[in-house]
């Protein structure tokens, strides 16, 4: 997936969640660190340009939502998470990069509820690569992308890695 | 692109035990970590799941209220079960050994011990035997290196960065552990640091470790972007190393006659317990240019950062 591919897979997504949304100014959008963060700002930018309305954006950081907490030999940086309160009658829609087991998800819709209830959450992410090990679906998807469990999807954005926007899929090679 | 660079370091410690073995980038990795839960305590619901299931034991041979009640906070907000124990509610008393003690909290399941001990070195004596975390909660006269976190915390909170800063650090350097752990800190994150007390409190050799040492402190407050006051330990002092409360007083506390030399932007600082009149003087605690009140509360956030990071890492 190159660039131009990406950019069409965000529009397609701004357009549908201006069409399943009809009370955008209640819409928030939550990107998952880093390139979840990236993604958001994009969908927010297109979308008040189609629509002529500001969009609210956040960050939810799920580090300390996550169910493996004490089974890692070494952690991530935690970022600060923040949203625009109050979250009561909002839509929350969660932004992430690639959509696997559905565990990051999870943490975060645990994440967003200590913030406050919002109306509804819903989810976005670039790529669905599957394998999903909890019951929670994309609601709106850039790419689906049927991969094997040891291979790796390895994502590229300009803004975050400073290389140009592309997606790989990577088969591991054992050594 | 700077938040992927940064991002790039990732966490490997189970035990922390001073400031002196961390290297100045895991040092502010710990700091930026306690910023994302200084922002929890803004939450609605101002606890994380984070350390669910884990057991937190509060081994506090030496007593203290104020470290021990911080940890207790900090892990209960990140889901922790805490047990307490202290010096005459524990086996100690009895004769038992502190190896065989720790063995028994494992063998009860203490995922992290934080400990408080009267002797240098013996929270590394444990993590060395021990698969538990271990956080040193200040040991003997060597660190406190909780205490430093927050207190290079707060002076980042106030001055946006710490490098280039003139710390002064007065008082009862030779038996503070957060003396020392403070200017290892400090001298890591770039700041230039001046100890100032009584000579016999205060010894050249010091000056070994890359700080200034001065006798003289009205000459030194002018300079002054940080003053931490530390506290006279009564129950550590001596006779024949201190000159009595008045000459103290008259020679090295902050009076609000010599506050006037410092600069109007000076943070003051006092990890507390103050003794109000000795080391400062009571409006000058409670005044614009005391950040006491911020230390206490980012206290918290900075040991939920370090029992997050510690007590997730995988001791097996």
């Amino acid at each position: 997936m190159d660039g131009g591919a990406i950019s069409r897979a965000l529009r397609r997504i701004a357009h549908e969640i201006i069409e399943r949304n009809p009370d955008l100014a209640s819409v928030i959008l939550a990107g998952i660190p880093s390139r979840g963060v990236e993604i958001a700002r994009r969908l927010a930018g297109l979308i008040e340009s189609l629509a002529q309305i500001p969009i609210g954006t956040g960050v939810i950081d799920v580090s300390m939502h996550r169910d493996d907490v004490g089974k890692r030999a070494e952690l991530p940086r935690v970022q600060a998470s923040r949203l625009p309160l109050p979250l009561e009658h909002k839509t929350v829609i969660i932004v992430d990069d690639v959509f696997y087991t559905g565990r990051t998800v999870r943490a975060a819709m645990d994440a967003i509820s200590s913030f406050g209830r919002p109306a509804r959450i819903q989810l976005a992410a670039l790529i669905d690569r599957g394998h999903r090990e909890l019951p929670i679906r994309v609601d709106y998807v850039g790419k689906n992308l049927p991969t094997a469990v040891g291979e790796r999807v390895r994502l590229r954005l300009e803004n975050v890695d400073g290389e140009p926007d592309a997606v790989w899929l990577i088969k591991e090679e054992k050594a | 692109m700077t938040e992927l660079v940064k991002s790039q370091m990732r966490w490997q410690r189970k035990d922390l035990l001073g400031i002196r073995e961390l290297s100045a980038e895991e040092i502010i990795f710990i700091l930026d970590t306690a910023d994302a839960f200084k922002e929890v305590g803004t939450r609605d619901i101002k606890k994380v799941p984070a350390l669910r299931g884990k057991t937190l034991v509060n081994f506090f041979v030496e007593p203290s209220t104020r470290t021990r009640t911080s940890f207790e906070i900090a892990a209960i907000r990140l889901s922790a079960d805490v047990i307490n124990i202290s010096a005459n509610s524990s086996s100690l008393t009895k004769g038992e050994t502190l190896k065989d003690t720790a063995k028994i909290l494992e063998a009860n399941h203490a995922d992290i011990i934080v400990l408080r001990h009267s002797s240098s070195g013996a929270p590394q004596f444990l993590a060395e035997r021990l698969t538990s975390s271990i956080i040193n909660a200040g040991d003997g006269a060597h660190e406190h290196p909780t205490q430093a976190l927050l207190d290079l915390y707060t002076i980042r909170s106030r001055k946006s960065a710490v490098a280039g800063l003139h710390v002064v650090i007065i008082g009862d350097i030779l038996f503070s552990r957060v003396a020392r752990s403070n200017i290892f800190g400090l001298l890591k994150l770039g700041a230039r640091v001046t100890l100032v007390g009584p000579s016999t409190l205060v010894p050249r050799e010091f000056e070994k470790l890359g700080v200034a040492v001065s006798y003289d402190l009205d000459r030194v407050l002018p300079t002054a972007d940080v003053v931490n006051l530390l506290r006279i330990q009564h129950e550590r002092q001596r006779k024949e190393y201190f000159p009595g409360i008045g000459e103290y007083i008259r020679l090295f506390g902050l009076t609000k006659e010599r506050a006037k030399l410092l600069k109007p932007d000076c943070l003051i600082m006092h990890p507390g317990p103050i003794n109000r009149g000795v080391e400062i003087d009571s409006e000058l605690a409670d005044g614009a240019q005391s950040v006491i009140l911020d230390q206490v509360t980012n206290g918290l956030a900075i040991r939920m950062a370090v029992l997050y990071l510690c007590g997730g890492i995988s001791g097996q």
